[in-house]
């Protein structure tokens, strides 16, 4: 169990640097027909051909879907417009509409208390749970292995699971409440609650992700480390802090980087468990820009894209700030 | 180092293995599509009726009725909330299918977008067919299918439940006789009653009833009969007579709770009368009342059988076979009884009460049903009721008093 989970840690910086080198392949060639000048348009061909089937799926499944999201947001679309491919083009206005809808301000707030709190509490229980296992006691491998359950299952199976259990009249958790003397929460359909709601269940499908990433983080911090502190008397505490958590940090970054662009972009677990109400009260702007494009009769793309839109923005930023904060480690 | 070039040689020449299978399969694809433009050759039908697979009476009508007009059938079953997308962007491919059978509210939204053929165009006989119901499928004076069948909803009621609390349901009788009997089945212990009131059109949809019954109009959402019969609902909530549930229901998690045998009364729809059979305990159907007396006006479900637009014109007059073939009388029957529908047609209804008496309060009910797009709403029905479903849902979770959450909606749908 051990090996194969340090091979998983040591690929993690080599498939990046792969990733990395795909981009200095594009560069290579320039220097390649300096030496090689014999045959410099064979091998320039060659180096095409390899990179064409790559290009070619970038450019279909990744580039232009960006693209007519791009372009959906910046027309005025109307059902028969979507059909005949007129819609005229609006710039900004798609964007302004959504700026003035009385839901953006109740859905940033939600999307940034869902992220965060999210984030914050699957990444503690996560590294809680990695540093409780990496102590590889008796059945630790099973229990860790029953920890990947939620991980497993299907959204559609652990979300409709949580919003029975949630019930206000029927569910086992309000059962338990009472038992214990306390009166029925109406958990998906309060609007002070439903946030929390869907909260507790997205925290609950997020651990696994955590725990095994920061499972093998830990698994490659040598063991020599904490016997030196140890001798040197530093308490479990005192290791965690001083060794455990720095020596974690690139680990915990990509971590947190990937978290929250899943995150943010969750969907399935609010739309199944509250359709983003009562009263909009758990809209995020994942479940608004499909209400607007797909939650009614009549399709609104233009703004639905626009949300979008704005979310892959969103997550592209904090890409960008944690690449910046990557290249300054790796120059310290 | 050899041996990592090697492997990504090896992977090089996987990836453009499998972009090239994928091409491969992707022109196959479109090829198929080709010989369908071609006219002649396979006629496309779309349904909402996944529940059917390739045995069952409605695939085999299907395939009857395209060998008697000599063509090939391909259908494709959808699920129903993902067909109006999908029919757009077949008909942004230009793309659409020939038979076309979708939910009766979505027909103005396809008309509007160009995608559906008149019946002036497509020769499609509707003369038999109830005005009501095909009123769902008109806007601007233009008809653009027929009805293949029609649902609403009704109360159902446990009669346990009721004989038990004491309630005689002859005394149902409108909006003040039905709050009462909630009342006296929830002092014997028992719960009220229970219908869906969820953020997406079912809630819409079951909320109808009692705004139509109070007699207010879609077009004004705020008015005080709208806002009598959203405070009906928000009372029998902070009263404890429906379930706080509610909020969250879909009609089927909503039957599932009346499938349980606590309940006295579920609002729900013809489609459940299988699985009413099924509960195990002896049920009645009571029309929903109006607020003061006499039947509300439900509105009608179901699916309309359209023509999409074609490239090739010379198309229409098979699929017109096609259609004129599935709504035969005969045939309506046998679907409408597979769909548990009530038929479109004065014929047909009396041939499916004579055969099962149960339909009947059904049957009175389908007559008295309103479209919702009808009185030439059309595509304005869909944003009236986003706001009107989002009032529900402010008013019963208690963010706003009905009054408020109506306004809003309101000036929100203008």
């Amino acid at each position: 169990m051990r090996d194969p989970q340090m091979n998983h840690t040591k690929q993690r910086p080599d498939g990046r640097s792969a990733s990395a080198g795909g981009g200095a392949a594009t560069a290579a060639p320039p220097p390649a027909p300096a030496r090689a000048r014999r045959r410099p348009a064979s091998r320039q061909w060659a180096a095409w051909a390899f990179l064409a089937p790559v290009t070619l799926y970038l450019v279909v499944f990744y580039a232009y879907p960006l693209y007519r999201n791009v372009d959906l947001s910046l027309r005025h679309y109307t059902v028969r417009s979507f059909v005949q491919g007129n819609a005229p083009f609006t710039g900004l206005k798609n964007y302004e509409t959504v700026f003035d809808d009385p839901t953006f301000g109740p859905a940033l707030m939600h999307t940034v208390v869902f992220t965060t709190v999210c984030l914050f509490f699957q990444y503690a229980i996560g590294l809680a749970l990695a540093v409780f296992f990496h102590q590889n006691f008796r059945l630790s491998a099973t229990l860790r292995a029953l920890f990947l359950v939620p991980w497993l299952l299907p959204l559609i199976v652990s979300a409709s699971t949580w919003s029975w259990m949630l019930n206000s009249d029927s569910g086992i958790v309000n059962s338990v409440l009472h038992t214990v003397g306390i009166g029925p929460v109406n958990w998906l359909t309060s609007p002070d609650w439903s946030l929390t709601s869907v909260i507790i269940a997205n925290i609950w499908i997020g651990v696994p992700f955590n725990l095994v990433v920061l499972y093998s983080g830990l698994q490659s911090i040598p063991g020599s480390l904490y016997e030196a502190a140890a001798l040197d008397g530093a308490g479990a505490w005192r290791r965690f802090w001083s060794v455990t958590f720095p020596l974690l940090r690139p680990v915990s970054a990509i971590t947190l980087l990937l978290g929250l662009v899943y995150t943010l972009k969750v969907f399935d677990i609010i739309w199944i468990m509250t359709k983003g109400g009562p009263a909009g009260s758990s809209t995020t702007f994942a479940t608004w820009s499909y209400q607007l494009g797909f939650g009614n009769l009549l399709p609104a793309f233009g703004p639905g894209a626009a949300v979008g839109n704005l979310l892959v923005v969103a997550a592209l930023a904090f890409g960008l700030v944690y690449l910046r904060v990557q290249r300054k480690q790796a120059l310290s | 180092m050899h041996r990592s070039s090697r492997r990504r040689l090896v992977a090089a020449i996987a990836l453009s293995t499998v972009t090239a299978v994928a091409g491969t399969a992707c022109s196959s694809g479109s090829g198929t599509t080709d010989t369908k433009g071609a006219g002649g050759g396979a006629y496309t039908i779309w349904d909402p009726y996944p529940q059917f697979d390739k045995t069952s009476a409605w695939a085999k009508l299907l395939d009857e009725c395209g060998s008697k007009a000599g063509v090939k059938i391909k259908r494709t079953a959808f699920d129903t909330s993902d067909l109006t997308n999908k029919t757009l962007l077949a008909a942004q491919q230009d793309n659409a299918p020939d038979v076309l059978i979708v939910d009766n509210p979505v027909v103005s939204t396809l008309a509007e977008a160009g995608v559906l053929t008149t019946t002036d165009d497509n020769k499609l006989d509707t003369s038999e067919v109830d005005p009501n119901l095909l009123a769902a499928g008109q806007s601007g004076g233009k008809t653009y299918g027929t009805p293949i069948g029609a649902n609403t909803l009704a109360l159902y009621y446990n009669k346990a439940v009721l004989k038990a609390a004491g309630v005689d349901v002859a005394s149902v009788k409108d909006w003040q006789s039905l709050t009462s009997a909630l009342e006296k089945v929830k002092s014997a212990g028992k719960k009220g009653i229970t219908f869906s009131a969820i953020g997406t059109e079912e809630g819409s949809f079951q909320f109808l009833p009692w705004f139509w019954g109070s007699g207010a109009k879609l077009t004004e959402l705020d008015s005080a009969q709208g806002e009598s019969a959203l405070a009906l609902w928000t009372d029998w909530l902070k009263k404890g007579y429906a379930p706080n549930s509610v909020i969250n229901n879909t009609q089927t998690t909503s039957w599932q709770e009346f499938a349980s045998g606590d309940y006295a009364f579920a609002e729900n729809g013809t489609w459940q009368l299988a699985n009413a059979d099924k509960a195990g305990f002896d049920y009645g159907v009571l029309p929903i009342p109006a607020s003061a007396g006499g039947n509300a006006s439900a509105p009608t479900g179901g699916e309309f059988v359209t023509l999409p637009v074609q490239g090739d014109p010379g198309r229409y007059t098979t699929s017109q076979k096609l259609v004129t073939c599935l709504t035969s009388t005969e045939n309506l029957n046998a679907t409408d009884t597979a769909l548990s529908y009530v038929a479109p047609t004065a014929d047909v209804q009396n041939k499916q009460v004579a055969a099962k008496a149960g339909l009947k309060p059904w049957v009175d009910a389908v007559k008295a049903a309103k479209g919702r797009t009808s009185e030439d709403l059309g595509t304005k029905y869909p944003k009236i009721s986003e706001q009107m479903w989002k009032a529900v849902q402010s008013a019963l979770s208690g963010v706003e008093s009905p009054k408020d959450a109506l306004a809003k909606a309101q000036s929100a749908a203008q």
